[in-house]
């Protein structure tokens, strides 16, 4: 295999959710800016859905190595 | 509307990160790229889980997005007949029937197999159709990345074009179909969650699936329709006229099911160059397998969105609107609208990204099948035969600028009549339709002659062109006489395919009795079922990795699906 594609998905993966999951964590009081998402702060989500993804694609290519 | 948000920093260091990767994936495999056969085909050295991911992903382009979105609000959940009937059995047959021909014979394309099994002129028929049809499917999604940009972040269209081209052009030059294919399972991702907070929180504002359902109800009523027509799959199929698809059981089994998905899924150059890329025979043969898993669940990222829209648009205090409303309400709008309609800052440059993600690999995708063709079946085979081959890996990549170059033409035609969308759906109907049964007969009938497959599609083309010229729908078609008027585009579509398919599956019959099969048993060896040896899973690969216990698995759950939502 030239290159693991599960590398660059999971870092891209970690690197966007991360940017997400920190900017939910600081608009957390920010009411105006999550009215149209009905009150929730869905950028705080989906970063930390986004992080967990990436962080097991990352992972899966690990334990491969170790076999 | 479109006025009303602004996308802020955060937003655009999303989608430029995105982009870095994009073109970091075909950097890193430039140095790979040695080979025609690398550049071409993927070198045949990729595992299955990524083939398989890439053969939807290549097809969720402009047309699946905004096509499935739209339709989800003009006809309801009755759009997951596109995936359940429209796509499962399909890849199912493809993966277990047809991959061991494509596979194991020694094309490397589709038109390249008709001239194995059929004649020459079969193949530059096909080569020539496809290698236009492809361009026009690129061009469209070009078209609609720019356009989207133009409407949404007031982008100039033309810089536009030119940005779209030059990032698909770089990533597939430098890294060929394998760039591709690994970008289309990344953009697979991407989209996957990017489109599924809007689902999450649409759901959430119409009262979950019950609320939908209970407001999907008024819409169905307020259109003349009974209450449950908008949620409901097969149980207003009886007749034509009680859905507003306006087709009935018949046409929507043979029509969609049969002729226009066989058709698709199984001779579309576009997807079983993917599966045609995988490491190993097994490997090829679960390509659509593994993309069927995720394809039954589609709907709920592309349908759900159209039918939650059309929910809230029906009472204006709700605030939906479609951006570039001119007063008509354009459906293709759908999914862009909700997002900026639903997701704040941050997410929402994640929700774009995700939708130039879905028209990339869209066009990506179109221009690694094109240039194939390009330098395989026209180049290789009419203009220039016979040379080295990294003379033809220069070529493939000539034709790589040259696809997208042309590409942009398409674009631009696009641009200037409405009705393209359309017009490339009738164009596969036109196209693939008669093709599924010239490849039904010839790889099960080692009689069937080379000049009869010819003969077949060509007629078989021509009907489907006068069966469109005959009737009219929604004001298309019926360029010689009216003599029947559909409901809708749809219905028409079906109906011109299934037309189109008998008369070339018949036409072939017919003119094989009378002519010579030039062919001798061993010419067809590998290219025909009776002629081949059965094909036996590689020794040792685990119970869960064999196609028919896929197939079974898989469809088993689209049985299951279906009667859920019947």
């Amino acid at each position: 295999m030239d290159m693991d594609i599960r590398i660059p998905i999971g870092l891209l993966f970690v690197v966007l959710g991360f940017i997400l999951a920190v900017f939910g964590l600081f608009s957390m009081n920010d009411t105006e800016l999550y009215t149209r998402s009905l009150g929730r702060n869905i950028n705080l989500w989906t970063g930390v859905i986004m992080l967990v993804f990436g962080g097991l694609m990352l992972l899966s290519t690990r334990r491969k190595v170790k076999k | 509307m479109a006025d009303k948000f602004t996308l802020h920093f955060i937003d655009y260091a999303i989608m430029a990160i995105y982009f870095l990767f994009v073109l970091g994936i075909g950097w890193a495999l430039k140095k790979y790229m040695k080979s025609s056969s690398q550049f071409l085909e993927g070198g045949k050295s990729i595992p299955s889980w990524i083939t398989g991911l890439a053969f939807i992903s290549a097809n969720l382009g402009a047309l699946e997005v905004f096509g499935m979105g739209a339709s989800g609000a003009k006809y309801g959940l009755m759009t997951a007949h596109f995936y359940l009937i429209g796509a499962i059995p399909a890849m199912i047959f493809l993966a277990l029937f047809m991959m061991p021909f494509y596979y194991g014979s020694k094309a490397r394309s589709v038109p390249e197999y008709l001239k194995l099994r059929f004649d020459e002129k079969t193949r530059g028929f096909n080569a020539f159709s496809f290698a236009i049809m492809t361009i026009f499917a690129s061009g469209i999604s070009m078209y609609a990345l720019a356009r989207l940009m133009e409407v949404m972040l007031h982008w100039n269209f033309n810089y536009s074009i030119v940005a779209s081209a030059v990032i698909v052009l770089v990533y597939t030059y430098l890294g060929g179909l394998k760039s591709a294919i690994y970008n289309e399972v990344l953009q697979f991702f991407l989209i996957v969650v990017g489109f599924f907070p809007l689902v999450f929180i649409g759901l959430q504002d119409v009262g979950g699936w019950e609320g939908l359902t209970m407001k999907l109800n008024d819409v169905a009523v307020g259109k003349g329709f009974a209450a449950g027509t908008w949620t409901s799959t097969w149980h207003y199929l009886g007749s034509a006229s009680t859905n507003p698809m306006g087709v009935d059981w018949f046409g929507m089994f043979m029509g969609l099911g049969f002729v226009l998905a066989f058709g698709y899924w199984c001779t579309n150059f576009l997807v079983v160059q993917r599966a045609m890329a995988a490491n190993s025979m097994s490997a090829a043969r679960r390509t659509p397998l593994i993309g069927a898993l995720p394809k039954m669940f589609l709907p709920i990222l592309v349908i759900v969105p159209g039918m939650i829209a059309i929910a809230l648009m029906s009472r204006p205090e709700n605030g939906l609107q479609l951006i570039g409303d001119n007063g008509q309400t354009d459906y293709n709008m759908i999914i862009p609208s909700m997002l900026v309609h639903y997701y704040p800052t941050g997410l929402l440059g994640l929700g774009i990204t995700a939708l130039m993600a879905s028209f990339m690999s869209g066009m990506a995708g179109n221009v690694t099948a094109f240039n194939t063709v390009f330098t395989y079946d026209i180049y290789q085979s009419y203009i220039v035969p016979g040379k080295s081959d990294n003379h033809y890996l220069k070529v493939g990549q000539f034709a790589t600028i040259f696809g997208v170059a042309v590409s942009i033409g398409a674009a631009y035609v696009a641009a200037n009549f409405n009705n393209i969308m359309d017009f490339l759906q009738l164009v596969f109907a036109f196209v693939n339709a008669p093709l599924f049964a010239t490849f039904m007969l010839g790889m099960f009938w080692k009689r069937t002659t080379g000049n009869a497959a010819f003969w077949g599609l060509i007629t078989g083309t021509a009907a489907a062109a006068l069966h469109y010229s005959l009737t009219i729908a929604e004001g298309k078609g019926g360029w010689i006489a009216q003599l029947v008027e559909y409901p809708s585009g749809m219905a028409q579509g079906f109906w011109t395919a299934i037309y189109a398919w008998s008369v070339c599956f018949i036409l072939t019959i017919v003119v094989t009795f009378f002519t010579k099969q030039l062919k001798t048993d061993a010419d067809l060896r590998g290219l025909v079922y009776s002629l081949t040896p059965k094909t036996y899973d590689e020794p040792g690969i685990p119970w869960y990795e064999k196609p028919v216990i896929m197939a079974v698995i898989i469809g088993a759950i689209s049985i299951v699906l279906t009667i859920i939502f019947w």
